[in-house]
């Protein structure tokens, strides 16, 4: 047997001048014989960890071996009894913490690239149409159509209920439509998912507002039996520093859901409009801040700052995207906090105030805390101002269910193992649950749930 | 899809649409509003409901035209879909007996107020409506409000009908000869809801106000509604659109509302339609 790589097949990737003009996906994926290599790489662990870091516990080896031997339809079979959406989570998994970080190979060497390999088996692989289930007639509600809500659509679906999904905006994706860019995650990827789970009966009612069009217990006075809350934690959140109502500050989720919701990219053509700005201060650390800032040069901004107060390696956005950034020339300013925004005197955004930061005392967790530095204060000069600084869980639905009951953050209580909430046949996950996760920890708790659902209506019948 | 079944010029570039939109209609409570959108490159855009039939499903919609959606809208006709329609947004608005309460509406902003007055007055209170516009072509709604109220006072900018002056001007004169006034509630232009809360605030009247900042989700996702009420930030989408008068930074809000104004320009100019109709 030849000795294995130690190093990943690479990626081929857009150049970064180019791509930071253009909305078009950054990571263009494997080939099928780049797959292959990668696969081959792989040990066949027979206790393979990797599982483990799993969070809806793919059979990793089982499908890299498919993938070894080409069966790319096999190796999404696979895939896809655990996960709905390996075309999704293949591109924004953050798989150097999860699978990845506990693959045996990495521990000298570079560990299989798990992330990719999945994304390709996507890209090639193909699953017959699915045989419709006969319903039962039983109907179940599901609120939000995010990655949590149309998973456990189509579990529920496949288990022959009656599913419609009620999403507030007027596209269904969630996070994945209106927050992940084009470029990181094309469109078309998330409307195949969507299509392929109506084929399996869901019905999806867009432009309702559960707690204000329908409230849940309306919902189940018109006959849903059981309820999933999958609304996610969606609203933005603000540092509360002067100037931060100037024209010219976006939070995160308006500027997003501008560019990809509303396509203010392709303005005038798409009547929504966005403000291009020459220079930009993105502040956060996470995938939101990084999305934020990529798509700030996309619309041809001249320099964009990203102010984060911590340092490099407490980032929490995926490496990859990280990496990403800087390539495209983001200027990163580590162990930095803004103060104020300052007007221009007619009310628009004229410069940033930060101070410098240092890291103090470390939590259990290893994460320090930022202190900052006196007399450090200094000034950027940017007409452009996204905060990007985290989301909190929109109060709606929890207001308008008094029997529903929420945490001290005002996420909603469920039982880690079946999504139970307090409110009979009401059931939760995802980012409304734990707070802004990930897409594939909001899966995996509409998987459990959907199970737990079943086992609920049985019961009941 | 929600239907446009009835149209109807009220006065120049002011429309009045009947929606086809039963799960709207069902629910909706004074003071709340919808978000529609015409078509898939369409934007999003804020309506107040103006009245409503539970019983035939249908909601009331009277706009201005002021820029390329409500142009769009302006020109569908009867029998047209709506492509996107969402609602009810917004809290409802907080109806008690408290004695007498005074409506004031500024242009379209008479319609936006007729649900809240009717429910004032449902509610057994002495209503006094002041409704005003430029002039008598643009005082819209007179008999449906007329209907509703203990009294209507009607004021023109020019003098063509009613009260010459502003609708501030009878208030003002209602505050001077003392008379008892437990709330006033307005709507309409930015710049007369600070005129009125101006006013009141110096003799301690409650007044509530309806803010019209941009919007675009409308359900409390993206921040760009904030407004500033006694210094705090709030979403108007989702904790208001109604606020204490007293507290709100109008001027900020006249601020926020022209972030756009360039790129509604372009918009403008981009439509042919739209330049016809601006003439
Ligand atoms: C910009 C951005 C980048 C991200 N990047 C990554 C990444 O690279 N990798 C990763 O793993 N995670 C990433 N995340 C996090 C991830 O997207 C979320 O954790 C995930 O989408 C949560 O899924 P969900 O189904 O719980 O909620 P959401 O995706 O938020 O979906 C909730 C849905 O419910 C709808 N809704 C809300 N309230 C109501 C209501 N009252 N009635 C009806 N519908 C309602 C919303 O409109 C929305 O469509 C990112 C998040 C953002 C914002
Ligand atoms: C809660 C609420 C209720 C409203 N009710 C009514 C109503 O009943 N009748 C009515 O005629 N108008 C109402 N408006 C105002 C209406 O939404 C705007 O006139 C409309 O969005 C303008 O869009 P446009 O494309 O035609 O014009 P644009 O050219 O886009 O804008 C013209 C002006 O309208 C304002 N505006 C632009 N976009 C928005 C937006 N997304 N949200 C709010 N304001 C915006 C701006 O100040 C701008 O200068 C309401 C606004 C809010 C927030
Ligand atoms: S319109 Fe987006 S939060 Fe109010």
């Amino acid at each position: 047997m030849p000795a294995i790589n130690p190093k990943q097949v690479s990626m081929s990737k857009q150049q970064p001048a180019e791509r930071a003009r253009n909305f078009k996906e950054v990571a263009l994926g494997y080939t099928k014989e780049e797959a292959i290599l990668e696969a081959k790489r792989c040990l066949g662990c027979k206790k393979p960890f990797c599982v483990e870091g799993c969070p809806v516990s793919v059979d990793i080896p089982q499908f890299i071996a498919s993938v070894m031997e080409g069966d790319f339809n096999g190796a999404l079979q696979i895939i896809k009894s655990k996960n709905s959406l390996p075309g999704v989570c293949g591109r924004v998994c953050p798989q150097e913490d999860q699978c990845e970080k506990v693959c045996i190979l990495g521990r000298k060497n570079e560990p299989v690239s798990i992330g990719r390999l999945e994304r390709a088996v996507a890209d090639f692989g193909k699953i017959g149409i699915p045989v419709k289930r006969e319903t039962n007639g039983i109907k179940v509600a599901v609120v939000g159509a995010g990655p949590a809500g149309l998973t456990i659509a189509g579990d529920l679906a496949g288990m022959g209920y009656q599913v419609t999904v009620f999403e507030a905006l007027h596209k269904p994706g969630g996070v994945l439509v209106y927050g992940i860019p084009e470029f990181r995650l094309p469109k078309i990827i998330v409307e195949q998912e969507v299509e392929y789970i109506k084929t399996l009966g869901v019905e999806l009612k867009l432009d309702q507002l559960i707690g204000r069009t329908f409230t849940l217990d309306e919902l189940k006075k018109y006959g849903y039996r059981a309820i999933f809350v999958a609304s996610g934690a969606g609203f933005p959140k603000f540092m509360n520093i002067p100037g931060e109502n100037l024209n010219g500050v976006y939070s995160a989720n308006e500027f997003l859901t501008r560019v990809n919701l509303m396509k203010a990219y392709c303005f005038p053509e798409y009547d929504t409009p966005i403000k291009a700005a020459k220079k930009v201060a993105v502040v956060g650390g996470g995938n939101v801040a990084m999305d934020s800032a990529r798509t700030a040069l996309r619309l041809g901004a001249e320099k964009v700052y990203n102010v984060y107060r911590r340092s490099r390696k407490e980032m929490p956005a995926r490496l990859e995207e990280v990496e990403n950034a800087i390539e495209e020339g983001i200027a990163m300013e580590f162990l930095v906090n803004p103060l104020r925004i300052m007007d221009d005197g007619n009310g628009w955004v004229k410069g940033l105030e930060c101070i410098r930061m240092e890291l103090g005392a470390c939590d259990e967790s290893g994460r320090c805390r930022p202190i900052p530095l006196k007399s450090s204060e200094f000034i950027l000069e940017v007409d452009q101002v996204i905060m990007a600084i985290g989301t909190s869980a929109n109060p709606l639905i929890s207001a308008t269910t008094p029997d529903l009951k929420t945490n001290k953050w005002g996420y909603l209580e469920a039982d880690e193992n079946t999504g139970q909430t307090a409110k009979e046949g009401v059931f939760a996950g995802g980012d409304i649950v734990t707070g802004s996760a990930t897409v594939i920890s909001a899966m995996g708790a509409a998987r459990k749930s959907a199970q737990a659902i079943d086992q609920y209506l049985k019961k009941l019948k | 899809m929600p239907k446009i079944i009835k149209r109807k010029q009220l006065a120049p570039k002011i429309v009045h649409i009947d929606i086809q939109a039963p799960d709207v209609a069902r629910t909706v409570q004074p003071g709340q509003f919808v978000i529609l959108r015409l078509h898939e490159q369409g934007e999003r855009i804020p309506l107040t409901v103006a009245d409503f039939s539970r019983q035939a499903g249908t909601i009331s919609i009277i706009f201005q035209e002021v820029g390329k959606t409500t142009i769009d809208l302006g020109a569908m006709k009867e029998q047209d879909n709506i492509h996107n329609l969402l609602g009810p947004l917004g809290q409802p608005t907080h109806i008690a007996k408290l004695g007498t309460v005074v409506c004031v509406g500024g242009g379209v902003g008479t319609a936006s107020m007729h649900p809240i007055t009717r429910a004032f007055k449902e509610a057994g209170n002495k209503v006094i409506s002041i409704i005003g516009g430029r002039n008598k072509e643009f005082i819209i709604w007179e008999k449906e409000i007329g209907a509703i109220s203990d009294q209507l006072i009607i004021t023109t900018d020019d003098g063509s009908y009613g009260v010459k002056g502003l609708v501030t001007k009878p208030l003002e004169e209602m505050i001077r000869r003392q008379e008892k006034i437990d709330l006033v509630v307005a709507i309409g232009p930015v710049i007369m809801m600070k005129a009125v809360s101006h006013l009141t605030k110096s003799c301690g009247i409650k007044t509530m106000v309806s803010l019209n900042p941009i919007m675009l989700d409308g359900t409390g996702m993206c921040g760009v509604c904030r407004v500033s009420v006694n210094n705090e930030t709030k979403f108007a989408c989702f904790h208001g659109p109604d606020f204490d008068g007293h507290l709100v930074d109008f001027d900020l809000l006249m601020k926020r509302l022209g972030t756009y104004k360039t790129e509604e320009k372009i918009s403008i100019e981009k439509c042919e339609r739209c330049e016809n109709a601006s003439h």
